[in-house]
């Protein structure tokens, strides 16, 4: 009888992801246990975090991707309006306006628009599918393009960045030509020193930062040096788990959250860092894997776009902690403490799982 | 066909696109894995190859090191009686770069703690003397109800602290003032005598240091060396835990030759005048007391004196800050007699027999007289009497038949013209001249009538207090020199062990024991009825030797008369008396100024005699009517 609807319930899951999934959510609790100080409150919050989170995915691998398909523009288009509203009645916290309050709730819309960019354009590329020409590629840059300066008007640079790169991953995988690929990336260097002026100061001084930390060590390179700190601490093998010196002093700011890698590092060294590149690698490898096999060019470029952005969150997140790209604040996917992120993330590799097993249902 | 072949075309296209997808995707994978093996190398780069440097890093983060400061030494007296120590008490203190605006903040402490007016003064100076201190005291000594009021209200004073810190205090006040000095503050000058000494790091916690006095002299023994604690500290800078430390030692102990009861006798004795005493005990060269007065009361000074205190005793006439015992030179007038007798006998200059007849002045010939303090003359003058009665002419013919340069040789030998080498810093040397002296000084040859006035401590002669008390203690001591010393041993904190200091005499003045008891027995008779001190020595139950003095503070014209009622009080002549006894096997030696206290015999020599009377019978001197107590006084 168990077996049976444990059986039902895995129906849509798709094993291999779940068990990598598994292993990072477990590495991000203990991990949390000492960035927290060894705080039972902190833990027991992010596992409450992650039953929302995993139902969300549970429930994201049981919608059809057919379903999936049909809502994309709602979606999209409710991100919009909401993006909207942020720009005219939304909340300034820190000098920006992210937080829209709906009176039971504040949201924040770009969050929104980190899944609905890459789904609207999936949609789009699958629609027009037989004919697809240069016009349409041009409209799909302009669909991106809107949410992407709405959210750089906030100001908020790193999702708008991260937005677009996900909108950037659905339309280089629907085959926009060599020549215009080439074309934007030499706009997009050429366009730095523009985007330089366009940037706030804040923005500037973490660019700067990154360059040479120690102009301000208890300013802005504050977190680049602690951070580094810890990570070249922690050696080989690590000062062991709820020994690292950084974290426990509270050297390291924000280490429960963005620069949770930063304590990983330090207490279990360069071999945890590998097993930890390990497990997000076999994330995104099945990512790619289910991309690969699916079986319509929406299920294609959303899958593709889901994982490519899973990988670009690991990849800014853990080139910022060990000193390589600007600090950002952006979260390591199922790792960092916080509910926000982890639903999204979990909610992305719902489809993923959508995608893979309902595939599998339609063959069989 | 058409149609087939547009179908065709289309699949081909779909297989085609999907290839190209497909490309793209693994395209991508490739540049993922590219991107993570970078990635793995960076941090392969930080976490091994600058893993040293970084882990350097963590532990310098976490680790700091606070310095303990150590107990400084005790100071007691020859008995044991304590004559400096340390107690702890409470401060508050502030620390600039922490707290917001100094005025408000002080301010608003001021309604919680008693804060005056005197207490901002001394915080805007120690601020300004830019210290290289974290925090200063805006109060001293807080007393628990204050530190349990501010305890209670800390919170809104951002980096005021309250802390324990030992204090140095002085519990006999003003009494031996200028033998300990007082400690102070380190300023920038101290500072930069300690880098200079190689010793700054030891200071790294230290706030006082030795300004003058043994308390200066003795720095190095007294401030101990300072323990060190490795603190484990989070990011805000509190404390989590000590992971090592190193204790403090504390600082050494001086023992001092000086005895505080006879200091504290000597004081009272010499109540408001102004001057100096020095006893030594000769066999030794041990201070037994030191006084000059005015002295100060240093607790004033340990944690910065205010301005207040330090105009009231900077610009006071008196300059209570001035050792006079050390630093103030007078001539030594006829206490340089005995020096001279002894001269003459030692270099055969004079028989004990030979007399002169004393017309009451000695001429060289010329028109000019140096007149005896005796109008008419004292009749015939032999050695002895000469000192018995303080006899001028017989010096003034001496000097002339010495010269200069005998003179010169042999005095010095009881170490006038040089300093004594007591262990105070700030002596100085005083002046017994001679030919070369005076060409270097004055770019002129010596006239013959520039030695008459030596012979009786007049002329260039410039003596310290000092420098008479151990001339005299070499006297009593039959010639053997001590270097005259404060502190007879220094105790090791630690193992209790004694080291003591300068045991060995360090030099002789070759006299025949004739001529010492010569001039003692002439110095003996001083005290008795016929000799210029007879009223001081009056019904002592021990002989002594002493020979008074007075000291010129103006000059008197060839013709004039000095008459006492009408010079102004601070143009009057200074006091003087040297003695040792008893005279057979002098346990003591003194010497006495009293700064315009006339003539020796009236106002110097019965302190002398009390001070000696205390220390030879234990006998408590009788509390002065008033100052300078009138006796009668036979003239110098």
């Amino acid at each position: 009888m168990i077996d049976r609807i444990l059986v039902y319930l895995g129906r849509h899951v798709d094993s291999y992801l779940l068990a990598a999934i598994g292993a990072l959510l477990v590495v991000g609790l203990i991990t949390l246990y000492s960035a927290s100080g060894e705080s039972f409150a902190r833990v027991g919050n992010q596992v409450a975090n992650i039953g929302v989170a995993l139902l969300v995915m549970w429930l994201a691998a049981n919608v059809s991707p057919h379903y999936i398909q049909r809502l994309a523009m709602p979606v999209y288009v409710i991100g919009l309006v909401l993006l909207l509203a942020v720009m005219f009645f939304g909340e300034i916290t820190n000098g920006a306006q992210r937080w829209l309050d709906l009176g039971i709730t504040r949201i924040q819309p770009s969050e929104l628009m980190k899944i609905g960019v890459p789904l609207a354009l999936a949609w789009y590329f699958d629609r027009y599918e037989a004919i697809l020409k240069l016009r349409d590629f041009v409209i799909a840059g302009i669909m991106m393009a809107v949410p992407v300066l709405l959210i750089a008007e906030q100001p908020d640079l790193g999702t708008s960045l991260l937005v677009a790169a996900a909108g950037f991953f659905v339309i280089f995988l629907a085959g926009l030509s060599w020549k215009i690929v080439t074309g934007i990336v030499l706009t997009a260097l050429g366009c730095l020193p523009v985007l330089w002026s366009l940037m706030h100061d804040y923005q500037r001084q973490r660019v700067l930062t990154l360059l040479d930390p120690s102009q301000d060590p208890l300013g802005a390179g504050y977190h680049t040096i602690q951070a580094a700190i810890a990570l070249g601490s922690g050696g080989l093998f690590g000062k062991g788990w709820l020994n690292g010196t950084q974290a426990h002093l509270d050297f390291l700011p924000e280490r429960t959250t963005d620069f949770i890698f930063a304590v990983f590092s330090e207490e279990f060294g360069l071999f945890g860092n590998i097993v930890l590149v390990t497990l997000f690698l076999f994330v995104i490898g099945r990512g790619l894997f289910i991309s690969f096999n699916a079986s319509t060019l929406f299920t294609r470029l959303l899958a593709g776009a889901i994982t490519l952005t899973f990988f670009t969150y690991v990849i800014v997140n853990m080139g910022m902690v060990s000193g390589v790209l600007p600090v950002v604040g952006v979260p390591l996917p199922l790792v960092s403490y916080g509910g926000t992120s982890l639903v999204s993330i979990l909610f992305g590799l719902g489809i993923l799982m959508s995608i893979q097993t309902h595939k599998r249902l339609v063959q069989s | 066909m058409a149609l087939g072949g547009a179908r065709r075309a289309e699949l081909r296209d779909h297989q085609k696109e999907l290839q190209n997808f497909q490309l793209r995707l693994g395209l991508m994978a490739t540049a993922i894995l590219i991107v993570f093996g970078a990635l793995l190398l960076r941090l392969f780069y930080v976490q091994v190859i600058q893993h040293d440097y970084y882990h350097t890093l963590a532990e310098n983060n976490r680790i700091s090191i606070v310095p303990i400061v150590p107990n400084r030494g005790l100071i007691l007296d020859r008995n044991s009686a304590v004559l400096a120590h340390n107690y702890a008490a409470y401060t508050l203190e502030i620390t600039p770069s922490k707290a917001g605006k100094l005025d408000t903040l002080i301010n608003e402490l001021a309604t919680v703690v008693d804060i005056q007016p005197r207490d901002r003064k001394r915080f805007r100076k120690l601020l300004d003397e830019g210290h290289d201190f974290a925090s200063a005291p805006i109060r001293t000594r807080l007393s628990d109800q204050e530190v349990a009021r501010f305890a209670a209200s800390k919170y809104r004073f951002p980096g005021v602290d309250i802390r324990a810190r030992l204090f140095r205090h002085y519990p006999n006040g003003e009494v031996a003032s200028h033998v300990l000095g007082y400690i102070g503050r380190i300023n920038k000058r101290d500072l930069a005598k300690l880098k200079e000494l190689g010793v700054a790091p030891n200071y790294a916690g230290s706030d006082f240091i030795g300004k003058v006095g043994l308390e200066g002299r003795y720095e190095q023994e007294l401030h101990g060396t300072t323990g060190f604690e490795e603190v484990e500290t989070d990011a805000g800078g509190r404390a989590v835990r000590t992971l090592r430390s190193t204790l403090p030692i504390s600082g050494n102990n001086l023992l001092l030759s000086l005895d505080a009861r006879l200091q504290n006798v000597a004081e009272q004795v010499f109540g408001e005048r102004r001057g100096a005493l020095i006893a030594i005990e000769p066999s030794t060269g041990g201070v037994l007391a030191l006084v000059s007065k005015p002295g100060f009361d240093p607790n004033l000074f340990v944690d910065g004196i205010d301005t207040q205190n330090w105009d009231l005793l900077n610009n006071s006439p008196d300059h209570p800050l001035n050792n006079r015992a050390l630093q103030g030179v007078y001539p030594p007038g006829s206490t340089f007699k005995p020096f001279m007798a002894l001269a003459a006998l030692e270099l055969g200059e004079r028989t004990p027999g030979y007399s002169i007849g004393d017309p009451g002045y000695f001429t060289l010939g010329g028109s000019h007289r140096w007149r005896d303090w005796k109008l008419g003359g004292h009749g015939v003058v032999d050695l002895h009497k000469s000192i018995v009665v303080s006899c001028d002419t017989y010096y003034y013919g001496l000097a002339h038949d010495m010269g200069i340069e005998n003179i010169h040789a042999f005095i010095g030998q009881f170490g006038f013209g040089q300093r004594t080498g007591v262990d105070i810093d700030g002596e100085v040397g005083g002046l017994l001249p001679s030919e070369a002296w005076k060409m270097k000084r004055f770019k002129q040859k010596w006239y013959p009538g520039d030695t008459i006035s030596v012979g009786i401590g007049q002329g260039y002669n410039l003596a310290t207090p000092m420098q008479l008390a151990h001339a005299t203690s070499v006297l009593a001591n039959r010639g053997v020199i001590f270097r005259p010393h404060i502190v007879r041993q220094v105790q090791n904190s630690q193992s209790g062990a004694l080291t003591t200091i300068e045991p060995a005499p360090v030099g002789k003045v070759e006299l025949k024991e004739d001529s010492v008891v010569r001039v003692t027995e002439a110095m003996v008779d001083v005290m008795k009825p016929g000799g210029t001190a007879a009223v001081a020595g009056l019904g002592a139950e021990y002989r002594i030797a002493g020979k008074t003095g007075t000291a010129q503070v103006i000059g008197i014209k060839q013709n004039e008369k000095y008459d006492e009622r009408r010079v102004h009080e601070r143009h009057r002549d200074h006091a003087l008396f040297i003695a040792y006894a008893p005279a057979e096997a002098p346990t003591i030696a003194v010497a006495v100024l009293v700064e315009n206290g006339g003539h020796g015999s009236s106002s110097a020599a019965p302190v002398a005699r009390k001070i000696m009377d205390f220390y030879l019978l234990g006998k408590e001197p009788q509390v002065e009517k008033a100052q300078g107590a009138q006796e009668e006084a036979v003239n110098d």
